[in-house]
């Protein structure tokens, strides 16, 4: 197979930074190449100089497309060539439908005039080709976060894709829509497209890939080609950390004490539909330094159920009991849960966790301004000091405090959050994917946090997509399906196939 | 402390053009200030500067840099208000015809106004806060609302004029508390007719007031190695406030010494400088401005913070409604129109962001003052009103545009 891209000592400097140091890549035509690394190592900025983000000339070396160099200019100019990004955040325009998504800036139309009907036939073709089964005129809005990634690649196929770069795909989708992307992937690889993946998920990456490319701190570290060597999750990892990651789940000392957290018969119902039920009698309960995970596929309620608890941030007609230490509170309100001692740390970081163009340290304080003040006046030295401990403890990379949230990686700002909640004081805490879209470094670290906190007799409920973390970190899973928990599992008897039977049965 | 040596290390002093950048808004807004001053002191043949004119600048900005105070509050937590101009009127039509008309005691008159003042804003905050409703359209509604009950409350009369006692207001000046004799001694060192003791004092304090807490902050920040602003920058902004400061209390005093607006205006900008910046309350409106979901799972009551920064623009709208009604010394169904747009130009002149979460007390106050330079600059030139306008809505452009530019910059 000959070479479709080649991109040969690549290098690229910002004010102060290398973040490309001679990264050399060869993607062959017709394979699927991963691209792994941590956070920070460029695979991003690989990207964006391949696709024209960083015109030719702002950065050296060559890159060599279909046999001949290619000095992109912008975007519109590696699209034409057929390069194509799905991002990791998507570009779509929710209130617009599939079709006036599909076709937007490259309309069907005659002298400004767009051709409906044939627009609506290729919007069809297009959908069957991605195996999604919508209408045309279906709004983006309405499609959940797979189905609308689905879109996206529709709309790469729209335009002729040649080299097809994938950021993350699977980040924020369930283990079946993955499934279901890693599939069409490998269809499209039969159809010629070559495709770019960049992914945290080894599981996926050695599924899928043909040949996978580590980079490090702005170097390529090394190359495995499927064909001739049996790639190991462990091996990729090794090479991406530099470091050989005998356990990738830190162990702890597992002791249950009282029980700190209950839930009786908790019903909620869907804000805007109120005939529907997203919560359906929920009983649960977390005992001191246990760390008690839910497992369930993405819609099945478990962010529902969390945030409906904490200050009945989600849903109406809320029912129930919750009780700290055998006794009932009021969480009716996100200060009074607070002060419950309960803390709730969200999937979304960014658009519900943090204040992005705050700095780390009036985020780490956010949540308990009151232990950094005296009689409503905030106290600047107690809050540096407060602020710098937790930059210290968690291990938060940054120059300083006082730099912006949004200048960090999704390790780092993961680990602001935390340091709010913890900061917070709670006694239980809910988290709620904590290791989304950060790389194996940063989640082991996450892991030891999480142990650290249950050593210290707190209780954690953890809300995970990814069974194998919830089986490396948990005491009891509970299973959770369409808004029921239809199952508990203690450590002992939980594995991916008894969760997902569990799933599946009920 | 170890706090210290750790981080003293990692937070090396940047080199003076890569601050100059990151900082490049406040230090722009304040040489802008200063540029526009010397251009028009120059052109104005020194006209700008005398003591009755800058008396005259900051009496007729006073009601602006008022109601700048409260817009910062309401534009940080990520709303706007359009009706200040017409509250404003209002107030000040209500003003006149409690005074005027009814007889009733100015003082009375005054505490009703400032809780008509709250009323009406706590009437438009509800509908934002807890009905979700976008406040441009609130706004915009009572923009519209309080302009015709001003109309109604005059019968489309002008009411005047006030009694002394409420002219003071925003007339009178403060009476020097000093022996008349030191005046007296020090007018012939400064070349002037009198001096006014009390006024040049309060230049020196509050240049000392300035300095030393700069000073004492910076130590502390040492302290904690997160000094950032080079040496240089740090005295040279010093000494032009502290000179400044100094300079114009000076030149008050040479006049008829501190207006009793100044010192309204002086207090609560400071007052609202503090809980901006130094109280949870504070805190908390720029996190709701910044990321309202992010805010309220922080268990911030979001909804009652918006309210409140309503409620407070209502009373400010009130206060600026009663300082212009003093100062015209009577009530016109058109006062206050279109006022608004003047007040939130300056916030945003003054550096605060549309979306909320961004903006300084002291930028608003000083983006007041900038807009108040260039009023009273050319009219003293004798430009025209349409050629006015015309600048004032390119230096509000040019300056949102500086703004994104050094973002865009900063990356």
């Amino acid at each position: 197979m000959t070479a479709l891209l080649e991109m040969r000592s690549i290098t690229k400097t910002f004010p102060g930074v290398k973040a490309l140091d001679e990264v050399n890549l060869t993607v062959r035509q017709g394979e699927i190449h991963a691209l792994v690394g941590e956070n920070g190592a460029g695979k991003s900025t690989l990207m964006k100089v391949l696709s024209g983000v960083y015109p030719a000339g702002t950065y050296d070396g060559e890159i060599h497309y279909d046999g001949a160099l290619a000095e992109f200019r912008d975007i519109a100019d590696s699209e034409a060539r057929g390069i194509i990004i799905i991002h990791q955040e998507l570009a779509l325009v929710p209130l617009l439908s599939i079709a006036e998504n599909l076709f937007l800036g490259n309309e069907n139309a005659t002298r400004g005039v767009i051709d409906w009907p044939g627009t609506f036939q290729r919007t069809t073709e297009l959908l069957r080709k991605v195996g999604l089964r919508e209408a045309p005129t279906t709004l983006v809005d309405k499609l959940g976060v797979g189905k609308q990634q689905l879109v996206e690649i529709a709309k790469a196929l729209s335009k002729e894709v040649r080299l097809l770069i994938l950021d993350e795909p699977t980040a924020a989708l369930s283990e079946s829509d993955s499934q279901a992307l890693l599939d069409l992937m490998l269809e499209l690889k039969a159809q010629g497209v070559t495709s770019i993946i960049i992914s945290h998920k080894l599981n996926e990456v050695r599924r899928v890939a043909d040949t996978v490319t580590v980079i490090r701190d702005g170097t390529t570290v090394s190359t495995l080609d499927a064909k001739t060597q049996t790639i190991t999750e462990d091996a990729i990892v090794r090479d991406m950390v530099g470091r050989d990651m005998a356990h990738r789940y830190p162990s702890r000392e597992r002791r249950a004490g009282e029980v700190l957290l209950e839930v009786e018969d908790w019903n909620v119902w869907h804000p805007e539909h109120a005939e529907r039920q997203v919560i359906k009698s929920a009983d649960f309960h977390v005992r001191a330094g246990e760390v008690v995970g839910i497992a369930g596929l993405m819609g099945s309620g478990r962010t529902e159920l969390a945030m409906s608890i904490f200050g009945r941030s989600y849903g109406r007609n809320i029912s129930g009991t919750v009780k700290m230490h055998g006794k009932p509170v009021d969480v009716s309100k996100v200060h009074r849960a607070i002060d419950a001692g309960l803390a709730y740390v969200t999937e979304d970081r960014k658009s519900l966790g943090l204040v992005l163009e705050e700095t780390i340290l009036r985020n780490v304080t956010l949540a308990n301004l009151d232990g950094v003040s005296r009689g409503g006046i905030l106290d600047d030295n107690r809050e540096t000091e407060v602020s710098e401990e937790y930059r210290r403890a968690m291990n938060i990379r940054t120059p300083s405090v006082f730099q912006k949230v949004m200048n960090l990686s999704g390790g780092n700002q993961q680990k602001v959050v935390l340091s709010k909640w913890l900061f917070a004081g709670p006694e239980v805490l809910i988290l709620d994917e904590p290791t989304r879209g950060i790389d194996v470094g940063a989640k082991f670290e996450i892991y030891g946090i999480i142990n650290d906190l249950s050593a210290q007799g707190k209780g954690v409920l953890m809300i995970s997509s990814e069974m194998p973390e919830l089986l490396g970190m948990c005491d009891r899973v509970y299973v959770m399906n369409e808004g029921a928990l239809v199952g508990e599992l203690t450590a002992n008897e939980a594995s991916q196939e008894r969760i997902m039977s569990l799933i599946v049965t009920e | 402390m170890a706090l210290a040596e750790n981080t003293v290390e990692e937070n090396q002093p940047k080199g003076v053009g890569e601050y100059l950048l990151g900082h490049m808004r406040e230090y722009g807004l304040l040489f802008a200030l200063i540029a526009i001053m010397a251009f028009f002191q120059i052109v104005t043949g020194g006209t700008l500067l005398r003591p009755v004119n800058i008396t005259n600048l900051l009496l007729q900005n006073s009601y602006i840099i008022i109601m700048a105070l409260g817009m910062l509050v309401v534009i940080v937590s990520g709303n706007i208000d359009l009706s200040v101009g017409s509250v404003m009127g209002f107030i000040g039509a209500l003003a006149a015809v409690m005074i005027v008309n009814y007889e009733f005691n100015f003082l009375f008159t005054i505490l009703v106004c400032l809780l008509a003042g709250g009323v009406i804003g706590a009437a438009q905050g509800y509908w934002v806060a807890y009905w979700k409703i976008p406040s441009f359209i609130v706004t915009l509604a009572g923009m519209l609302v309080f302009r015709g009950l001003s109309l109604w409350l005059l019968e489309g009369q002008s009411v005047g004029p006030f009694p002394q006692q409420f002219q003071v207001i925003a007339n009178g000046f403060v009476p020097d508390i000093f022996p008349e004799g030191i005046g007296a001694a020090l007018a012939p060192i400064f070349d002037a007719r009198q001096v006014n003791v009390l006024a040049l004092c309060t230049g020196l304090i509050a240049a000392f007031a300035v300095v030393s807490t700069g000073i004492r902050k910076r130590a502390r920040n040492r302290a904690y190695g997160i000094v950032d602003e080079p040496r240089s920058f740090f005295i040279a902004r010093n000494a032009i406030v502290g000179i400044a400061l100094i300079f114009i209390m000076f030149k008050l005093s040479t006049f008829r010494g501190l207006p009793n607006v100044l010192i309204t205006m002086g207090v609560l900008t400071i007052v609202y400088a503090f809980i901006t910046e130094r109280t949870i309350l504070g805190r908390r409106i720029y996190a709701l401005g910044g990321n309202q979901k992010a805010a309220k799972l922080s268990g911030i009551k979001t909804e009652r913070l918006t309210f409140l920064a309503f409620v407070n623009m209502g009373i400010l709208a009130a206060a600026a409604g009663l300082v212009f009604a003093a100062r015209l010394n009577t009530a016109t169904p058109k006062a206050g129109f279109a006022l608004e747009l003047d007040v939130i130009a300056a916030v945003f002149i003054g550096g605060a962001s549309m979306s909320g979460g961004v903006g300084k007390i002291v930028g608003a106050v000083v983006g007041a003052f900038l807009m108040g330079v260039l009023n009273n600059g050319m009219s003293i030139m004798g430009i025209g009103i349409d050629y006015q306008q015309m600048i004032k809505g390119l230096v509000l452009l040019a300056a949102v545009i500086f703004d994104v530019y050094n973002k865009s910059k900063q990356g």
